[in-house]
Parts: C-alpha cells; structure tokens; sequence
C-alpha cells in the first residue's frame, strides 16, 4: 500500500470516461513517474488524485485515509502540494510574494521553510523582488515548485514540470526534484520526456488510453524491450 | 515678470483645480479598478456608489451643523465622512450579497454582471432620489479658501492671483493619505497581497488555500470607502446633485482605462491625465498669451482648443482613442 | 410555416394573454384618468417598442452590448430638423460655402490621417505624436474656417432662427433620413469599435453617445443647441383645424366629449395609426430575418463565436450588420419621437431615459423574440409613466396611519415620484434573476 494512491480510478470530463480502472500511487521519499502517449490520461489521473475530477468508482488513499471526498483545497491543507502544468505562478507578484502566497494557509512562522526554497533554488533569492511573470520558463517553474513546497507538503504533485524548457534547464530541475525528494517528500509527477524522467524515477507508471499499461520501477521500464521500443523511442 | 503672471494664470485656473479633479476622478478610478481586477466586470452602478456615499455625508452634515457641531475652518463633512463610509460599504456588500453573489456561483459571463449592474445603477439612482431628491445641494462649510487670490497678489507682488479653496486642499490631501494607504494594504499585508494573488491567477488563489468570498468583500469593502470618499469630495468641490454622478462614470472609466484596467498605479494616473486634458484642452489661452507674446500680437479671440462646454466630451475622446489604439492602457493592466 | 407544436401553440397563449393584459391596462388608464392620456402613453409606447425591435435585433439577436442608442435616437431627432424646418436662407448665404468648407477639410484630414497612419504606424516613437499633429493640424484650419461663419449664421435672428435651418419637406421623409444618419453613424462607430470586447464596447457607445448629444447641444448652427427647435411641422391635421370641421363636432356630441378634447384624440389617433403602420412593417422584416439562414447564423455566432469564426464565418462583417440595422430603427424611432413632440430638444436626451431604459425593455420583454420587445416597450414605458400616480397612490395607503401633517408623510409623498427610478432597477433585477428569459422567452428553432 502507497502512501499516496490513486486505486482503480474510473472517470473523466462529462459522459465519456478517460481513465479506465487506473492505479497510480507513490511513497514518501520517492519519485513516482507517470508516463504515456498523448492522450493517454497522464494529466487527467493526476488531477483525480488531486481531486479536480469527479471518480465514477474508485478512491484516493493518502496516509491510510480516505481522501476520496475532499476538495482541492481540503487535499492542501492534509499535506499535499500540486504544480499546475501552466498558470502556475502569480506573475505580477514577486517571486517573494508568490512564495508567500504559498504559505498562505500557515499561520506559525514559515522564514525556515522559504530559506529552505533558496537554499533549493538559490535563483529564486536573487529574484526575490521580481515579478513572477518576467522570470525566464525555467525559473518560473522553480517559482511554481518553490511555491508548492511552501505548505511542507508530504506529497508534491507536478503536472509536466519540463514542459517548454531546454533540455539543460529540464536536467537542472530533474537535479531540484531530486532533492526535494531526499527530504523524505513524495513526488508524484507527469512527464512528457518519459525516457529522461524514469532514469530519475524509483516508480514508472506507463499509461495508454487511460489504463496501467506497464507499472515497475523506473530502472526496469527502461530496460524493458517492449517499453522502450513502444514507448521511449528505442 | 510676464512669464510669471503666465505661470499663476495657468496655476489658478488649470494645476490647482486639476489636481482637485484629478484626485476625485482617481479615487472613482481606483475603485472601478478593483472591482474589475477581483471581479471581472465593469460596474456601472459606480458613479451610483458614490452618490450614495456622498448623500450620507450631505445628511449626516446637515443633522451635525443643526447639532452646532463643527471644524471650525474645515468643512464639517470631514466628520460625516468616516461615517457615510460605512454606510456605503455595508450598500456595497447588501448589493454583492443580494445580487452579485448570484451571479458568481453560476459562473455567469462578464457581460451579465455589466447589464446586471446597470439594473444596480437604477436601484440606487432611485434610492438616492427618494431619499434626497433630485436638487442641487451645497453642504460646504468653514473657510472658503485656504489661499485668497488678493493675498496672493499681496505677497508676490504679480499682476494675477492665485486661489486655493479648502474643498481643493482637502482634497489633494485626503486622496495623497489614502491612496497611500490602499498602496500600504495591497503590497506589504497579506490580506493584500492574497487578492492581487487572486486577481492575477484565480485557480492558483484557490490551490494556496486563499478563500475567494472573502477577497470579494475586502474588495467591496474597499471599493464602497473609496466610492463614498470619491463622491463625497467631488461634491464637496462643486455641489451634491444626484445626476451629476451617471456623467461622472464616463471620465471615471476613462481615468481606469487609460491607465490600464486592474492597474492601481494606472487609475491614479489615469485620473490626473484625464482632469489636466480637460482642463487644458479648454482652457482660454488668451491671458497667457497677452503675458508670453509681444503687444502686437495679442490675440482677439479666447484662443481655446475647444469650448468649455466641451469639458467632459473631452474625457470621452480620450477614452476612444485609447480603446482604439491601446486597449490594454498606458500602463498594461488586468491584475492589481 | 413551422410545424404546429405544443410548444408554440402555449407560446401563442401567452403572447395573447400578456397583450390582453396590455389592451386592458389601457383601457383602464382611458376611463379612470383619461384617454387622452391613454392614448399619449400609447404613442410612446409604440415608439419605444419599435426602438426595442431595433436594440432587440443588436443584444437578442447577435449580443453586441450597444450603449449608445440614445446618440442615435438622437441623430433620428436631428434629421426630423434639417428636413422638415424651413431653410434660413441668410444663413446658408452667409455661412453656407464655410460650413461645406469646414466638412470637406474634415473629410480631407481622416483621409490624409487614414494614409499617413498606413505610412508611419511601423515607426515606434513618433508615431502618435506624428498623428496628433496631423489631426490637429486639420483641426485648426477647419476651425479657422468655420468659426467665423458660425458666428454670423448664429448671430441671425438669434431669437427665433440662428441656424442653418431644413430643406423644408414633409417630416415623415425625416423617418426615412433618421434611419440612414443613424446607420452612417454606425457604420463609422461599429468599424472601429465593433472588434472591442463587450464592457469596452458598451462604454465606447456609451461615450460615443454622449460626444453626439454634446456636439447637439453646444452647435447652436445646426440645431439651435439648447434653444431647442419648436414648430416642426406635423404629418397630422392640427387641432385647431379640426375643432372647425363640422364631422368633428358631430362626433364630440355623439360621443359626449368636448370639442378640443375630441380634436386632440383624433390627433393622437393618427399618429397611432402611422405608428402601428411602421411597427408592424419592421414586426413582419425582423420575423423573416430571424426565421432566415441570416437570422440563424447571428443566433449561431452569438452562441458561439469562437465556433463561428473558426467556420470561416466573418464574425466581425456580420455584427457590423446588425450594428447598422438596429441603429438605423433606433434612428427612425429617433425622427419619429421628434415629429411626435413636434420639437427637437438636445438636452432631454438622457442615457438613463434614452439607453438603459430601452435596455430593460429588451430584457424585461424577453432578448431575441420580437414579441417580446414590443411587449417589453409597451409595458416598461407604461409603468414608466404609470408608476408615478401609483407610486403616490400606494404611498398614500402606505403612509394613511401617519397624521396629515407628519413630515415623514410629506416627505414620503413628495418622493414617490422618484419611485420609478428604483421600480425600474428592481424589475430588471428580478427579471434577470429569476426570469432572465424575459416575458415572451426567446423560441428555440
């Protein structure tokens, strides 16, 4: 049993369904990768386990608990961060104020917290007072990231976080993740450069049309034949 | 010498009482501003808001100088103002309660909350007439003029004056003092941060935990002081006449747009640019020119780009070309 | 034809009812108060439904947020002027090849502005002060060259006269005229603006309208300004005149009225038959557009423009359509008030009476069905005129309890005829909320 876990979720938009008995989970300390062609459902089951997409059956289990009720917002509060894929900054607010902003709901004093996000994404200290929305790509989603750990989530949910960086900036944040999850957080993300993120994962999940194709550890799916040739481009 | 008299000509009768217009167009403004930058529409029933607030003020200064109660040199408005405040705050948030939050729970278009709010406008409009009526009221009181034209004379020595009304010096103040503090609250609270948050990015607000009912009626309450404050200095200036206000909206939009819809900075500036183009595009520049220019070339006529009664329709011309040419404003808004 | 439905058929009813209910409140006002006044309320009513048709086709048909219907209507009211009223002929010799003068530079500088704009509009810095120059600079010349013949042409008769005067035609081609000054406006307005999103075009009309009533206003040449224009000549025999006619007099008797009594019906009568006339003539077009390929396409873009314009359809060409042809009715219902006041006066031209009160009449009625916006015309501007003696009358009742000289009473009193304002906001509220399809609903084809 994952600490986090998405079991056997069926549902999507309105009437058609997109995720077909889906199961994607992921423990604490450890990066759980979801992969899959285009509109194979990657992005949709994460927004069911975060609570953004009603199930027709099948619940979400964080921590032994039923979650499968709970708003977006109540999912936060019970410790889980969540990094929007776009839109996932406060651009005409500081990178200081988006981190704030981050820690919003806490009421005790968060100064170890944010110096824990520089110490993380020292960048971000030195464009403390810069509008969000003028950083570059990369830094903006190191503001996405930095923001989300602001609550001390014990889950940190990312949607695409490489999307439309460069390659250097996409190993650098993979670096980031990483270190993230070294404090014990687990990391459940979405990836569109399946190949580059299950080097770094401990957990693949391989979905198309919406159900589990393929679920190993990170290492064994790229060494997987029929994974690779499917799926990772030889 | 001349270039001087030239100066206090323009002083007395364009920067003074541009800056006094300026800053009730800007306080009007900044209160459009927020309502759309948290709420997302254009609220025609404004210019209402500030009638009413300026109405308490009207009354409660009657009730006050038949109580011989007064500030002696201030107009006794000042006192009713605080209180006429909250009155239109709590008009605000009945109306939000009663009308708008509908709107919002059904996810409506903006264009509804606009036609909505003009059904708001004539709610209002009708309240202030039954309650008021529709007259023309003078509710000033203390000194007339912290500066005299003749002492001004006096002391320099030049050839024209320079008048200073306390309603205009009360005015710039009270607008410097509180849009300092509106700037205060935005930007160095959380509360205030946490609705620039929300007007930027809504869904990311709602994932940090910030609670959207109450950045609406921090907005309300924000926009119903200013509306009340703006109103009721306006009419301080001139005089309280109930349908002066709808002809107010127009600049006020204007001022808003101008600087950016959603744009703080942008209302304020918006604010200033409208009044001095309005000022300065009617102004007669014939008494300048007799100072600036030789003798001989003194002018006949008033030398005015337009008619004073064109003040307004100036505002209108701006808010045009500025649709036209940069809808986003001189400073691009849409959050605060 | 469309089939008979159920659907339809309970539409019919309740088109039948509501216009009964009308019909009665009209009779009732006739015996109870007069039916002169009945029939004064009618005339307006007529005109306000077919402005409502006009408004009806912009928001119901295509949801363009248009606010400037009271600058039409007023550019309508301007034409039954300079058609009708006899010309001043001093004026025209005086100031006339000025004034012709000052329109062309006019026309010159947008042309030369329109091609200098496509020359410098790459250059960064110095475009817009490039282009202010220009415009001012024609600016300047036209006023050199106005002014002083707008001095003389105000200057004479100042009194009675001190404008250009008309062309001295029947007022009813001023219905025809209105609808075109109308629509050239807003072709002009709906060009520039129409690509504006709704709340800026609603405050661009908006300011638009009031620049229109400004320039009527304050141009004493044109129209006289605020000295209004009186005496317009009328499509309708004079009252005078009929009193005299011995089959007037036979009636007054036969009816039991009095002579100027009957005379002044008859008068009001025959302004209500042209009225109808034209009302059910644009009633029958808009029905046929509606029920058009045309119609369903504005219905489709309207629904969804994003679809429409990915359809190829040209979203913008076809809302500047029905921009010009609302304004155009706006502008006839314009030419038709004045005719009916037998005067043009700029200064009562106020967006609260002249565009949001139509605006409530679209809603009230029911946005997109042409029923409902003649329903929504007759029962706003009823209640409009009504709501006043109703509003005394309920206050009335209200306040009975209090003693005759409470000054809470008086004050009561004296305000309720401010009611309507507030009767007003609180119907469309209401209606919005809880009937936001209106009386007669919009039908679904």
């Amino acid at each position: 049993m994952h600490y986090l876990v998405g079991e056997a979720m069926t549902g999507g938009y309105g009437d058609a369904d997109i995720l077909h008995e889906c199961t994607i989970g992921v423990d604490e300390g450890e990066i759980a990768v979801v992969v899959g062609p285009n509109g194979a459902g990657k992005s949709t089951a994460m927004k069911a386990v975060f609570g953004m997409l009603g199930l027709r059956s099948g619940r979400v289990m964080m921590d032994g608990e039923d979650i499968t009720a709970l708003k977006p917002q109540e999912r936060v509060r019970k410790g889980m961060g969540f990094v929007p894929q776009t839109n996932n900054v406060f651009p005409s607010l500081t990178v200081l104020e988006n981190l704030e902003m981050g820690a919003f709901v806490r009421a005790d004093d968060f100064s170890n917290t944010l110096s824990q996000v520089f110490e993380l994404f020292p960048v971000l200290k030195e464009k403390a007072v810069q509008p969000a929305g003028e950083l570059s790509g990369g830094q903006r989603q190191q503001v996405a990231v930095g923001r989300a750990l602001m609550t001390q989530p014990k889950v940190l949910m990312l949607d695409e976080p490489t999307a439309g960086v460069s390659p250097i900036v996409m190993d650098e944040l993979f670096d980031r993740i990483i270190e993230v999850a070294r404090t014990g957080i687990a990391v459940l993300m979405v990836e569109q450069n399946a190949k580059q993120a299950l080097h770094i994962a401990d957990k693949g999940f391989v979905l198309v049309q919406g159900r589990n194709k393929y679920t190993d550890t990170g290492k064994a799916l790229l060494a997987d034949n029929d994974v690779r040739k499917a799926f990772l481009g030889g | 010498m001349d270039s001087l008299n030239a100066l206090v000509v323009i002083a007395n009768f364009v920067v003074v009482p541009g800056l006094a217009y300026g800053s009730q167009l800007a306080l009007g403004a900044l209160g459009v501003t927020m309502v759309y930058s948290v709420l997302r529409f254009s609220n025609f029933a404004h210019g209402e808001l500030m009638s009413f607030g300026a109405m308490v003020t009207v009354l409660l200064t009657w009730w006050l100088q038949a109580q011989n109660i007064g500030l002696s040199v201030l107009p006794t408005a000042l006192i009713a103002l605080p209180i006429a405040m909250v009155v239109t705050v709590l008009l605000a948030l009945a109306t939000d309660k009663l009308v708008f939050s509908y709107y919002r729970q059904k996810r409506s278009e903006s264009v509804t909350y606009l036609i909505v709010s003009v059904g708001v406008m004539f709610t209002i409009g009708g309240l202030i007439r039954f309650i008021i009526g529709p007259a023309d009221r003078v509710f000033t009181d203390g000194q007339r003029f912290l500066l005299k034209a003749r002492a001004f004379k006096k002391m320099t020595g030049l050839n024209e004056g320079l008048a200073i009304k306390t309603t205009q010096g009360v005015t710039i103040i009270v607008a410097v003092i509180v849009v300092a503090l509106i700037f205060w609250f935005l930007n160095k609270t959380k509360t205030g941060k946490s609705m620039r948050a929300y007007s930027d990015n809504e869904d990311l607000a709602l994932l940090s935990g910030i609670n959207p009912e109450r950045v609406v009626m921090i907005t309300w309450i924000i926009t119903g002081a200013l509306a009340a404050l703006a109103g009721t200095l306006y009419g301080l200036d001139k005089s309280y006449k109930p349908f002066t206000y709808l002809s107010l909206l127009l600049p006020i939009f204007a001022s808003a747009i101008v600087g950016g819809v959603g744009n703080p900075v942008g209302a304020i500036i918006g604010g200033y640019v409208i009044a001095f183009s309005e000022l300065f595009i009617t102004f007669a520049y014939k008494k300048v020119a007799t100072y600036m220019l030789p003798a001989a070339w003194a002018p006949e006529g008033l030398v005015q780009l337009l008619s004073t009664d064109y003040k307004i329709a100036v505002s209108f011309v701006i808010l045009l070309v500025v649709l036209l040419i940069r809808p986003t404003g001189l400073f691009a808004g849409k959050t605060i | 034809m469309l089939p008979q439905s159920t659907h339809l058929s309970s539409e019919k009813k309740r088109i039948y009812v509501l216009f009964g209910i009308m019909a009665v409140l009209f009779v009732i006002v006739g015996q109870v108060q007069s039916w002169n006044l009945s029939l004064a309320i009618l005339n307006l009513c007529l005109i306000s439904a077919i402005m409502t048709l006009g408004a009806n086709i912009q928001w119901g048909y295509a949801g363009i947020v248009n606010f400037g219907i009271m600058g039409f209507a007023a550019l309508g009211g301007l034409a039954g002027v300079l058609v009708s009223m006899p010309p001043v002929q001093a004026g025209w010799q005086a100031g006339g090849m000025s004034l012709l003068g000052g329109a062309v530079i006019i026309v010159l500088t947008s042309v030369l502005s329109v091609f200098v704009w496509g020359r410098i509009k790459h250059i960064t810095h110095w475009r817009y002060w490039i282009m202010t120059a220009v415009i001012l600079a024609g600016y300047l010349v036209m006023r050199a060259i106005v002014d002083p013949a707008v001095e003389v042409i105000e200057s004479i008769e100042s009194a009675k006269a001190g404008h250009i005067g008309g062309l001295n035609l029947p007022i009813l081609v001023s219905w025809v005229v209105g609808g075109i000054f109308a629509a050239g406006a807003a072709y002009v307005i709906g060009r520039i603006s129409l690509g504006l999103r709704s709340d800026y075009l609603a405050i661009a009309t908006l300011g638009i309208s009031e620049i229109v009533i400004y320039v009527l206003k304050n141009e004493d040449w044109l129209a006289r300004g605020v000295k209004n224009v009186n005496g317009l000549p009328r499509p309708v025999p004079y009252e005078i005149d009929l009193q005299a006619e011995q089959w007037v007099i036979n009636l007054a008797s036969r009816l039991d009225t009095d002579v100027p009594e009957m005379s002044s019906i008859i008068v009001k009568l025959s302004y209500a038959g042209l009225f109808t006339i034209v009302l059910l003539i644009l009633f029958w077009l808009f029905e046929t557009a509606l029920r058009s390929p045309w119609g369903r396409m504005m219905r489709a873009i309207r629904d969804n423009e994003v679809a429409a314009n990915a359809m190829g359809k040209h979203v913008t060409a076809k809302h500047l359509q029905v921009f010009v042809l609302g304004s155009a009715v706006v502008g006839l219902a314009g030419a038709m008030l004045t005719t009916l006041d037998g005067q043009f006066t700029p200064a009562s031209y106020l967006p609260l009476r002249f565009t949001f009160l139509i605006w409530i009449m679209v809603i009230v009625g029911g946005s997109g069905n042409n029923f409902g916006s003649i329903l929504g015309g007759f029962v706003i501007w009823f209640f409009w005129i009504e709501s006043e003696p109703l509003g005394l009358w309920l206050m009335d009742v209200l306040t009975a309890p209090l003693s005759e000289t409470s000054a809470l009473r008086g004050h009561l009193l004296a305000s309720a005829a401010h009611m309507r304002l507030m009767t007003m906001g609180l119907i469309m509220l209401l209606m919005l909320r809880f009937a936001p399809q209106g009386l007669i609903p919009e039908t679904k084809r």
